[in-house]
């Protein structure tokens, strides 16, 4: 999140702000869920199940995390920010313990 | 077919951005410029081409016609009085009982291609049978959007359906800029559009009335040298087209003076 000296003007005088920077992070967003062709219901499901997985791993600020969709330059991004609040001991299983 | 002839589909996904306006425009324009140009009308459910180009009372055939042998080719071609190098073919009309396909659309335009050196085809809005009759026909094209959040998400669709159907180059005209409100950060920047739908930029309009104008005689503003900027920017488009090397300006970046200087400043981030 950027502050232009327009902004800070703008939110000094109680105006409102700029609209071009709002409606870009708007259209970033949709359109990330339009390239991926992935519907709401799915994305949810697939969120709870990453977070399911990691935090078998490592603890996890569940307030602060996200799984969203990202874009750029035409390429879909599926972007986890999943901050930890503490590892947890996990015994790894003999087989993967050996790989 | 004439190995060299250009088939560019001129589309926008959202209607009323402006894309027969460009069509009508950019056929005179290269048509000035001494290219033979044909300019299909795709969209024949609401065919306007005729009306933007004064053609409307000309029309006697379509392609259906030619297709189905009831007429030739060079009967259904409607050539543009004041330029010659110019022929509209609308692809059908609105009453018409067989709807046209695909394979109707390629034989059309490998018939064109005898004939004209760049063919323009009208893309009807939407992305749904219209779309598709068009794109059959096309194997470059220019996605016209404004900068508007509804415009330009319906113009991403467009060029992901481009993509999957091969057609390249995909360049960009953005449409109806407003340069003062680009300024004040309140419409999405030229960058802000090239960069969410990653395409080259052909061509850059800003709003001007001299086009309602024009549309209303039936006159494609490029047709007597207007040298109002929509005009200007039409033709700079259709030199881009051919490989002329014409620099794209930005109208909100290009201000000058005091006004310009505390923009800049309004602009710069402080934090």
């Amino acid at each position: 999140m950027s502050l232009t000296l327009r902004d800070a003007i703008n939110r000094l005088l109680g105006r409102q702000p700029a609209s071009a920077s709002t409606a870009k992070q708007r259209l970033q967003l949709v359109l990330a869920h339009d390239r991926s062709d992935l519907n709401p219901e799915l994305l949810q499901q697939m969120r709870r199940e990453i977070l399911e997985v990691v935090s078998r791993y490592v603890e996890l600020d569940l307030d602060e995390g996200d799984v969203s969709l990202a874009t750029e330059d035409r390429v879909t991004a599926l972007v986890a920010n999943l901050p930890i609040k503490r590892a947890r001991d996990v015994v790894l299983p003999a087989s993967a313990a050996g790989a | 077919m004439a190995a060299e002839t250009r088939y560019i589909l001129i589309c926008s996904g959202k209607g009323g951005v402006g894309k027969t306006t460009l069509t009508a425009n950019l056929g005179i324009a290269l048509a000035k410029q001494g290219v033979r140009t044909a300019v299909l009308d795709a969209d024949f459910g609401l065919r306007n081409l005729d009306l933007l180009l004064g053609l409307e009372n000309r029309i006697v055939y379509t392609a259906q016609e030619v297709l189905a042998e009831t007429c030739r080719l060079e009967q259904a071609l409607v050539k543009h009085k004041q330029q010659p190098n110019l022929a509209l073919l609308p692809a059908g009309n609105p009453r018409m009982l067989e709807w046209l396909t695909p394979d109707d659309m390629k034989a059309i335009a490998a018939m064109l291609g005898d004939l004209f050196e760049v063919v323009l085809i009208d893309c009807p809005a939407g992305i749904e049978d219209g779309f598709k009759n068009a794109v059959a026909a096309a194997r470059e094209a220019i996605v016209i959007t404004t900068p508007e959040v509804s415009a330009v998400r319906d113009a991403d669709r467009v060029i992901g359906l481009l993509n999957t159907e091969g057609i390249s180059p995909i360049q960009l005209v953005l449409n109806r800029v407003r340069p003062k409100m680009m300024a004040n950060q309140d419409m999405l920047a030229v960058s802000d559009v090239t960069d969410i739908l990653a395409l080259p930029l052909l061509g850059l309009v800003v709003e001007d009335e001299q086009v309602i104008v024009s549309t209303n005689r039936g006159e494609p503003l490029t047709l007597n040298g207007s040298n109002s900027p929509a005009a200007q920017a039409y033709t700079n488009v259709a030199r881009r087209l051919r490989g002329d090397d014409v620099p794209i300006v930005d109208p909100s970046q290009e201000r000058q003076g005091l006004r310009a200087k505390i923009s800049r400043l309004m602009n710069t981030k402080i934090f």
